[in-house]
C-alpha cells in the first residue's frame, strides 16, 4: 500500500517537473526519510535556498515513514531517469546500495547527507560518534561518580546514526563500546534498559514507561533525538520521577532548545542540517560545470548545548543554541 | 450458518486464550510483569489504538475497511490543538471542531462508498493521502506544544489500589461496553450485523442498506477523533506525525480479536482483547529487554493465525 501511494506520488511529481527544466542547468537530487521532520523539512528549505542562488534545479523526494526505503528506491531511480546527475539522500537503510551502484554506473553522483551508507561518493553529516560523546561526557560530569543507573531510547535496530549515538554516549561516559564503525548497540552494566523510539514522542513515551517498570530507578536517559527525550520526560513527570534524572539527546531541533532551556532536557548535542544541504547542493553543481566527484568525509560540526555549564566540559548556552537551530524558532 | 451475534461461537474464545498464554508467559519472565501498576500501564498505551479500532471494527463488521483512520485521527488532534493554541479557541469548542472535521471525513467514506459504489479499500487510501497531507500543509509538519489543560485532562490519572488508572483508559472501556451493548442488543446493531452478512438480504428485509453504511463511516469518524483527544492527551503536544502506524495496528486489533474480514460476525470486546495482545507483547518484551523487532514478528505471525482461523471456522460453518 505504502508503494502504491508512494509511486501514485512520484509519477504525479515527474508529471509536474517534466516540463519544467530549462535546458542545461544543472539537475540535483535531494531525497530525505521523510517529508514531515522539522530536520528533513529545514534540510530543504536549505538546499532549495543554495540551488537558486546556483541556479540549478532541485527535485525532492522522500520515504513515508523512516525506514520506508522502498520509496527512496523509486525516488532514485525517478530521479536518475529526470536527468538529475547528483542526488542527495539521507538514507533509510542499506537497501538502497544497490539502486546506488547501478545509478553511479551510469555516472550518477550519490552524496549521503546526515546518515553514511556504504558505497556513497561523498558524507556531508554530523559526527555523531562525536554527538554522542559530547552528551555522555556531560552526563558523567553530572553524575560526578554517582553510581549510574542508564535507559537508553534508541532509534530501531541496525541503524548506523542510532549505534553511532548511542555507542559515543558510552564512549563519552567511560564505558566499554564499540568504535564508530559499528552498527551494533553496546552494553553495560550500568545501562538498565534499552529500547527503541523510532525517534517518536509517543513510541518514546512508551519505551520509557517499560523502562520505569524495569527499573524504577533510572537516573540517566540517553535519547536518539529530542522528541524521543520530550517523551521520555512525559513518562518520568507521569510516575513523579522528573527531578534528579538526566536526560541527554542529540539534534538541536529549535523545539529541543527551547525543551534543553526549560530542564526538560539536560544538555542536547546540535547538528547543522542547514549546512549539509547547501554543502551537497554545491557539490552537485561543481560535478555538472567541472565534472569532478566529490569525495570523503566531510564534517559538518555538532555543539554541545546546555542550560547550565559545568566545569570540564565545553558547551554552549541555549541562546546560542536557539540563534544556530533548525526548525519554527 | 449461525451468525447470531448473541450466539457466542467458540472461535470467539481463541483471543482471550491468546491472551491468557502471553501473560502467562510473560509472567514467568518478568517478575514485574504481574503487577497492577504495570498492566495498567499496558492499558494506558492502547487507548488510543484500542479507540480507533473500534471505529475499525464497525466497518470491518460491514465487510468495508478503513485505511484512513490513523491519518484522520492526527488530522484532528492538529485541529483540536491549533484551534485552541494559535487561534485562542474555548478549548472544548476546539474539541468540538476537531470531533467535526474526523467525522465529516467518515462521512465522506460512507458517501464515497454508497453513492459512487467505490470499494472502501481504495476510498479510503485516497483519504488517508488527503487527510495525511492536509495535516502537514496545515500545521507545516511543526508539533504543537503548550496546550490548554482541558485538551490534555484525560491523561490524567487516578489510583485504584496499586494500579494507576488514566481518564482515557475508563473512556476507552466505558466506549467499548457502550458498543458492545449497541451492538448486541439494539435494532441499528442487528442491522449492522445483517448488511455485513448479506446486504441483500437485507435490503429485503426493508434495511436501508446505505442509511445504515454511511452511519457506520460517519460513526468511526467519530472514534477517530476521539482518539485524537487520547493521543493528544497522553503525548501532550498536537503531532501531525501521530496515526502513522496506528492505521494497520488498528486492523491488526480487529483481525487478533476475532472479528471477521468478510464481514457479519465478530465481538467488538474481541478487538478490545487483540489491542492488549499487541501492548502486552511490547511492554512484556521491553522488561525481558528483547528488541522490537521480535514484537513485529509475533505479531505478524497472530495475525496470519487469527485470519486462518477465521477461515478454517467458516469452512466448518457450511
Amino acid at each position: 500500500m505504502k508503494k502504491v501511494t508512494t509511486t501514485l506520488m512520484l509519477s504525479a511529481l515527474a508529471l509536474a517537473t517534466s516540463t519544467a527544466f530549462a535546458a542545461g542547468e544543472p539537475v540535483i537530487g535531494l531525497i530525505t526519510k521523510t517529508e514531515t521532520n522539522a530536520f528533513f523539512v529545514k534540510m530543504k528549505e536549505g538546499a532549495e535556498a543554495e540551488a537558486k542562488k546556483l541556479g540549478a534545479k532541485l527535485l525532492t523526494a522522500s520515504g513515508k515513514i523512516d525506514g520506508d526505503t522502498a520509496a527512496q528506491i523509486t525516488a532514485l531511480e525517478n530521479m536518475a531517469a529526470a536527468g538529475a546527475k547528483t542526488i542527495l539522500i539521507t538514507a533509510s537503510g542499506d537497501a538502497i546500495i544497490p539502486t546506488v551502484k547501478k545509478l553511479q554506473a551510469k555516472g550518477v553522483q550519490v552524496i549521503a547527507l546526515d546518515s553514511p551508507f556504504d558505497g556513497a561518493d561523498a558524507l556531508f553529516a554530523t559526527d555523531n560518534y562525536k554527538a554522542g560523546v559530547l552528551i555522555g561526557q556531560y552526563a558523567k560530569a553530572v553524575m560526578g561518580g554517582k553510581p549510574a543507573k542508564i535507559a537508553t531510547l534508541d532509534l530501531f535496530p541496525g541503524h548506523p546514526v542510532g549505534a553511532q549515538r548511542h555507542n559515543g554516549f558510552m564512549k563519552g561516559f567511560g564505558l566499554n563500546a564499540a568504535d564508530a564503525k559499528s552498527n551494533e548497540l553496546s552494553t553495560d552494566a550500568s545501562i538498565v534498559c534499552m529500547a527503541d523510539s523510532f525517534g517518536d514522542q509517543a513510541k518514546g513515551q512508551t519505551a520509557m514507561e517499560n523502562c520505569l517498570q524495569k527499573n524504577p530507578d533510572i537516573n540517566v536517559v540517553y535519547t536518539i533525538n529530542e522528541p524521543a527525550a520530550a517523551g521520555a520526560y512525559n513518562a518520568l513527570k507521569k510516575a513523579g520521577k522528573e527531578k534528579g534524572v538526566t536526560i541527554l539527546s542529540v539534534d538541536g531541533g529549535c523545539q529541543g532548545i527551547r525543551d534543553t532551556a526549560s530542564g526538560i532536557i539536560t544538555a542536547t548535542s546540535q547538528q547543522y542540517p542547514l549546512k549539509m544541504a547547501a554543502l551537497g547542493v554545491a557539490a552537485g553543481v561543481s560535478y555538472a560545470k567541472g565534472g569532478k566527484k566529490s569525495s570523503g568525509y566531510t564534517d559538518t560540526g555538532v555543539t554541545l548545548i546546555s542550560a547550565k555549564a559545568i566545569k570540564g566540559v565545553d558547551s554552549k548556552d541555549t541562546k546560542t543554541g536557539l540563534d544556530l537551530c533548525w526548525g519554527e524558532k | 450458518m449461525n451468525t447470531s451475534p448473541r450466539n457466542i461461537p467458540w472461535g470467539a474464545l481463541g483471543p482471550w486464550l491468546a491472551l491468557l498464554v502471553t501473560c502467562l508467559f510473560f509472567t514467568t519472565q518478568s517478575e514485574r510483569f504481574l503487577s497492577a501498576e504495570n498492566l495498567s500501564l499496558v492499558l494506558q498505551q492502547v487507548m488510543v489504538v484500542g479507540v480507533i479500532a473500534i471505529g475499525q471494527t464497525l466497518v470491518i463488521l460491514t465487510a468495508g475497511i478503513d485505511l484512513s483512520c490513523g491519518m484522520v485521527m492526527a488530522l484532528g488532534g492538529v485541529i483540536m490543538t491549533k484551534f485552541a493554541v494559535h487561534y485562542g479557541l474555548n478549548p472544548y469548542v476546539a474539541i468540538a471542531c476537531g470531533l467535526a472535521v474526523t467525522t465529516a471525513f467518515g462521512l465522506l467514506n460512507g458517501l464515497l462508498v454508497t453513492r459512487a459504489k467505490l470499494p472502501p479499500f481504495i476510498v479510503t487510501l485516497g483519504t488517508l493521502n488527503i487527510a495525511f497531507a492536509i495535516t502537514q500543509i496545515y500545521s507545516k509538519a511543526q508539533i504543537i506544544p503548550n496546550l490548554p489543560l482541558e485538551l490534555t485532562a484525560l491523561g490524567n490519572t487516578f489510583n485504584l489500589g496499586q494500579a494507576e488508572v488514566s481518564l482515557g483508559t475508563v473512556t476507552m472501556l466505558v466506549l467499548y461496553v457502550v458498543a458492545w451493548f449497541v451492538l448486541r442488543d439494539t435494532a441499528p446493531g442487528r442491522h449492522l450485523y445483517a448488511v455485513g452478512n448479506a446486504p441483500e438480504a437485507a435490503r429485503l428485509t426493508g434495511i436501508s442498506v446505505d442509511r445504515v453504511l454511511i452511519t457506520v463511516y460517519a460513526m468511526a469518524g467519530l472514534f477517530y477523533g476521539i482518539a485524537a483527544l487520547l493521543s493528544v492527551a497522553r503525548t501532550g503536544v498536537g503531532d501531525p506525525n501521530a496515526g502513522q502506524t496506528e492505521n494497520l495496528d488498528a486492523i491488526t486489533a480487529v483481525v487478533l480479536g476475532g472479528t471477521s474480514l468478510f464481514g457479519g460476525r465478530g465481538i467488538i470486546l474481541g478487538t478490545l482483547v487483540g489491542a492488549v495482545i499487541v501492548g502486552v507483547f511490547r511492554n512484556g518484551l521491553t522488561l525481558m529487554g528483547v528488541a522490537s523487532v521480535y514484537q513485529t514478528l509475533i505479531t505478524g505471525i497472530l495475525v496470519i493465525l487469527a485470519v486462518a482461523a477465521d477461515q478454517m471456522s467458516r469452512k466448518g460453518a457450511r
